[in-house]
């Protein structure tokens, strides 16, 4: 589905991702893992097209045109401004589709995302939770192959990232999004991905790969030292 | 709410000093003097207040357009920012008291010079609050619109304006306070009719009980105004924050 190949991006001349590889494959949940700083988010601005890079990018084995992924940054970024329903709909009215529309459309989803009821409140009436599973809807909704998700629940206190998390696996469970996660969350990349990166220090490059499957401690043990070891 | 008792102790005091002082009225009238003399003079005062008040609101009206229209120029193109801001800071450096009567002269005793005038002092701060508004923008929701494909000008319609809102409407309530009194200074350089020629005439004529009387108007007016933008933000940002 996506394949990355040899990525590297230089900025100001440091040097920030050095032939990253990665692939995602369909209906598959990715994460990457690494240190603070080490360039995770410099990847989803290269494939949001903030940002330019040497290398290959292929979706669906064609080289990247057009905007094929959903960017769900970190924070929420929900426009203060706009109501629940139409910070939602945000993607599909820079697409171009009218209000009413994209109104329509998104209307089953609220129930799914325990939202119902809400969607006329500014989103500082929401709770950290409810204005996270916004800024999921606002990504899904906008019907894109892949999903990268910015460390989405960095900024949710324990207790509700947990359960965020629990509840993010259901939803992938029926849905099958393609999903690109960054996280420095040992556990949170364990409880959601089929797979996991791990990445270096500065300039990042892909020193491991996880497939997780079996007993998950003994992988989130595993991940952590080598993580350390990285460190030392 | 609470600065009323300290209004009203003020006035109390001023009463009490004037009345027992000894000091005459041709200096320094009571409060209650003043009060009368504004309901004996209001036909006169009215006529003076409604072209301070057109004033006011021209210039107001032209001066926020102006900004608005530029703002959007400056952060559209931002060498032009850079060449541009200087002048205008020069701007907000020339003394009224000179400028007025140069207005004046260069465009006559009509409505042109008071609007200029307005528009000269309270344009700088709301298009400095505006271009600051712009780009206090959350730098991630530009990029979450940028990840959505939207352009430059759509970025611009639906974040970085909403954005600058508050900041707008402070930088609004200031320039208003000073938008009465550079109508009224207007017309103190030269005016056939509005408060600052009734109160230049007033002072001609010893009567600093009129003067007061007009000094309190305008103060109303200024006061009336501010109340507007709180309202309007109202209207225009129900988000409230």
């Amino acid at each position: 589905m996506l394949e990355i190949r040899d990525l590297s991006v230089t900025l100001g001349g440091r040097s920030i991702l050095d032939r990253l590889s990665l692939t995602v494959n369909r209906g598959e949940f990715v994460s990457i893992l690494g240190p603070s700083g080490a360039g995770k988010s410099t990847l989803f601005r290269v494939l949001t097209g903030a940002l330019q890079a040497t290398g290959d990018i292929r979706v669906d084995g064609a080289p990247l045109q057009g905007q094929p992924f959903a960017f769900m940054p970190q924070r929420d970024a929900l426009m203060p401004w706009r109501r629940m329903i139409d910070n939602v709909t945000l993607g599909l009215e820079v697409q171009g589709i009218p209000r009413a529309e994209a109104r329509a459309r998104i209307a089953p989803l609220f129930a799914e995302f325990g939202l119902d009821g809400f969607q006329r409140h500014w989103p500082h009436q929401l709770s950290g939770g409810m204005r996270q599973r916004a800024a999921l809807m606002r990504t899904v909704v906008q019907d894109k192959r892949v999903l990268l998700l910015d460390e989405p629940f960095g900024a949710l206190d324990a207790l509700t990232r947990a359960g965020m998390q629990r509840w993010l696996k259901d939803r992938w469970r029926a849905h099958r999004w393609t999903a690109l996660l960054v996280t420095h969350d040992v556990r949170e990349a364990v409880t959601l991905s089929d797979r996991i990166y791990v990445l270096s220090a500065r300039p990042a490059r892909v020193t491991h790969e996880f497939a997780v499957t079996g007993d998950t401690h003994r992988l989130e043990t595993q991940i952590l030292e080598t993580l350390l070891e990285g460190d030392a | 709410m609470r600065a009323l008792p300290v209004l009203v102790a003020v006035v109390l005091a001023w009463e009490c000093y004037a009345r027992l002082s000894g000091i005459p009225p041709q200096i320094l009238p009571a409060p209650s003097r003043i009060a009368v003399q504004a309901w004996l003079q209001r036909e006169v005062l009215w006529q003076n207040t409604l072209p301070t008040i057109r004033a006011t609101c021209l210039g107001f009206a032209f001066s926020t357009a102006l900004a608005f229209l530029l703002s959007v120029l400056l952060d559209f193109a931002r060498p032009l920012r850079r060449a541009l801001l200087p002048v205008f800071v020069i701007s907000q450096t020339l003394p009224l008291v000179a400028i007025a009567p140069l207005v004046v002269l260069w465009f006559g005793f009509g409505l042109t010079p008071k609007i200029l005038l307005v528009a000269l002092v309270t344009f700088f701060p709301m298009l400095l609050a505006l271009i600051e508004g712009y780009d206090s923008t959350e730098p991630e929701i530009e990029a979450l619109l940028h990840s959505m494909g939207a352009s430059r000008a759509k970025v611009f319609r639906l974040a970085r304006l909403p954005s600058a809102l508050p900041f707008f409407f402070n930088g609004l309530r200031i320039s208003i306070t000073y938008a009465v009194v550079a109508a009224i200074f207007a017309e103190y350089a030269g005016a056939v009719q509005g408060l600052g020629i009734f109160i230049l005439n007033a002072k001609n004529n010893f009567r600093p009980d009129l003067v007061l009387a007009a000094v309190g108007i305008s103060s109303a007016l200024t006061l009336t105004l501010f109340g507007l933008t709180r309202a309007v933000q109202r209207i225009v940002m129900p988000w409230g924050r």
